[in-house]
């Protein structure tokens, strides 16, 4: 087949390119646009080969700056890189400011760097819902690394790992105390451990904790989370850092776990992504209102309530 | 098919070109839109008019808002405006806020700047024009 011939202009655009197109269409991707789903199927069959570097950890600890400091190491390197960084949508006017680009330096005429913000409109998890389809649109574009940088994370903002092909978890000193109360959630998703600010005093003390930590073992037993220190201010570590985000993808290339990742985060996917179909479909049933009143006088439960809903749906579709 | 979509919101760059270190204004304008439920990119101080070009091409935003207290207004918005025609993005409204006395805000409206607001403005007035500018009069 020839594929070619089937992409829509703007596909087509973005594949040889363009970074109005590739701005304009992550600005559909986000709206959910027909048309950028189109493009978005399209361009599938070329995308699933970027590393997509996922930043995490709590507000503050200098994700931004770190990502700063990546972003012209990994140029140095002659490498195309693209930036999705992620701040929270206001629950009350659903606006938001996006302060991140604020410390991201870099000439204004290198076409090797694309840098986007994206508000997380509601989304639970760190990340902004079309987080993927933007970071496939980036990958299309030619940007074969992409750093993402999630909203300043709490314990459980751990959907970077539905995203990312390896997971920093950036920390600082004298969040030491917390490690063995942090350890369920953001610590479980660590591909690598960063102690940024490792100018200030207890860095030792940290890194010894995460090291600690790492040797317990993660949820790849093939693979060692490494802990590297870094400071963006002397600057000092960050060839380090990228060195440990290269041996973690080169090393789910030779063990196989490349394909196993992707195979998890596409079921995650797609199983989200028939849900809210599910949930929208539901949220219509005419019957719903009905179902709702004997629950309300307490005749029966919610859950026979959606059970016996369930059920009656799956009959009358049978 | 989902009925009635809800509106996506108002992306807008609030950036300070040239020199001066005055960016309260440019902060309390960006909180006032973020209130009003835009998404505001907030690219802070002393940028060059390149980089303003660039952030508003890649953010694909809907509105350009320029603060700027320096005086070097003649010489930073003009460049913009002919950067942004250059970029393909010439559609893009821009508005303008800081000291521009009468006789350069005449000029710049005349090269294309939509709105100008001086220290008198109230941020209802500014939010209403930006809803404006975006297309999404009230």
């Amino acid at each position: 087949m020839s594929p070619a011939r089937r992409f829509p202009p703007a596909a087509q655009a973005l594949i040889d390119g363009d970074r109005r197109a590739l701005a304009r269409l992550i600005t559909g991707a986000e709206n959910d646009d027909p048309g950028a789903r189109e493009v978005l199927r399209a361009i599938y069959p070329h995308t699933g080969h970027a590393w997509l570097i996922g930043l995490a950890g709590p507000l503050g600890v200098g994700k931004s700056s770190l990502i700063n400091a990546l972003l012209a190491h990994v140029r140095s390197l002659g490498k195309k890189v693209a930036v999705v960084a992620v701040d929270p949508s206001s629950p009350f006017s659903g606006g938001s400011v996006l302060g991140d680009r604020i410390r991201l330096d870099r000439p204004p005429d290198d076409p090797g760097i694309f840098i986007r913000s994206m508000a997380t409109r509601g989304h639970a998890g760190g990340l902004a819902r079309a987080t993927r389809e933007v970071v496939r649109l980036l990958e299309a574009a030619g940007f074969g690394i992409v750093l993402v940088e999630t909203v300043g994370s709490g314990q459980v903002d751990v959907e970077i790992r539905q995203v990312a092909t390896t997971s920093v978890v950036v920390l600082v000193p004298h969040l030491g105390d917390e490690v063995q109360t942090l350890k369920a959630g953001l610590f479980e998703i660590a591909d690598v451990f960063c102690v940024n600010k490792s100018d200030l005093p207890g860095a030792d003390r940290a890194r010894r904790d995460l090291a600690e930590l790492a040797s317990l073992g993660s949820v790849d037993p093939g693979w060692r989370v490494p802990v590297v220190a870094t400071s963006t201010t002397i600057p000092s570590g960050i060839p380090e850092l990228w060195q440990a985000i290269e041996a973690h993808e080169h090393y789910l290339d030779s063990s196989g776990k490349r394909l196993e990742g992707e195979r998890r985060r596409l079921t995650q996917e797609i199983l989200a992504l028939a849900e809210s179909r599910f949930v929208a479909d539901l949220s219509r049933d005419p019957s719903l209102p009905r179902r709702v009143e004997p629950v309300l006088a307490h005749r029966i439960d919610p859950e026979t309530a959606a059970r016996r809903w369930w059920q009656e749906r799956r009959k009358g579709r049978a | 098919m989902p009925a009635a979509k809800k509106q996506p919101p108002i992306r807008v760059l609030i950036a300070k070109p040239g020199l001066d270190g005055h960016d309260r204004g440019a902060k309390v304008v960006a909180r006032a839109l973020r209130d009003a439920g835009m998404e505001v990119i907030y690219a802070g101080l002393r940028q060059t008019p390149e980089a303003i070009v660039q952030a508003a091409m890649e953010e694909d935003v809907d509105i350009v808002g320029l603060s700027i207290l320096s005086g070097a207004h003649m010489a930073l918005i003009p460049k913009i405006l002919e950067l942004m025609r250059k970029e393909r993005s010439g559609r893009i409204p821009v508005f303008v806020g800081g000291i521009i006395p009468d006789e350069d805000a005449r000029q710049l409206r005349k090269l294309g700047v939509k709105a100008i607001f001086g220290p008198g403005a109230s941020l209802e007035e500014i939010v209403k024009s930006a809803k404006r500018l975006a297309g999404r009069a009230s």
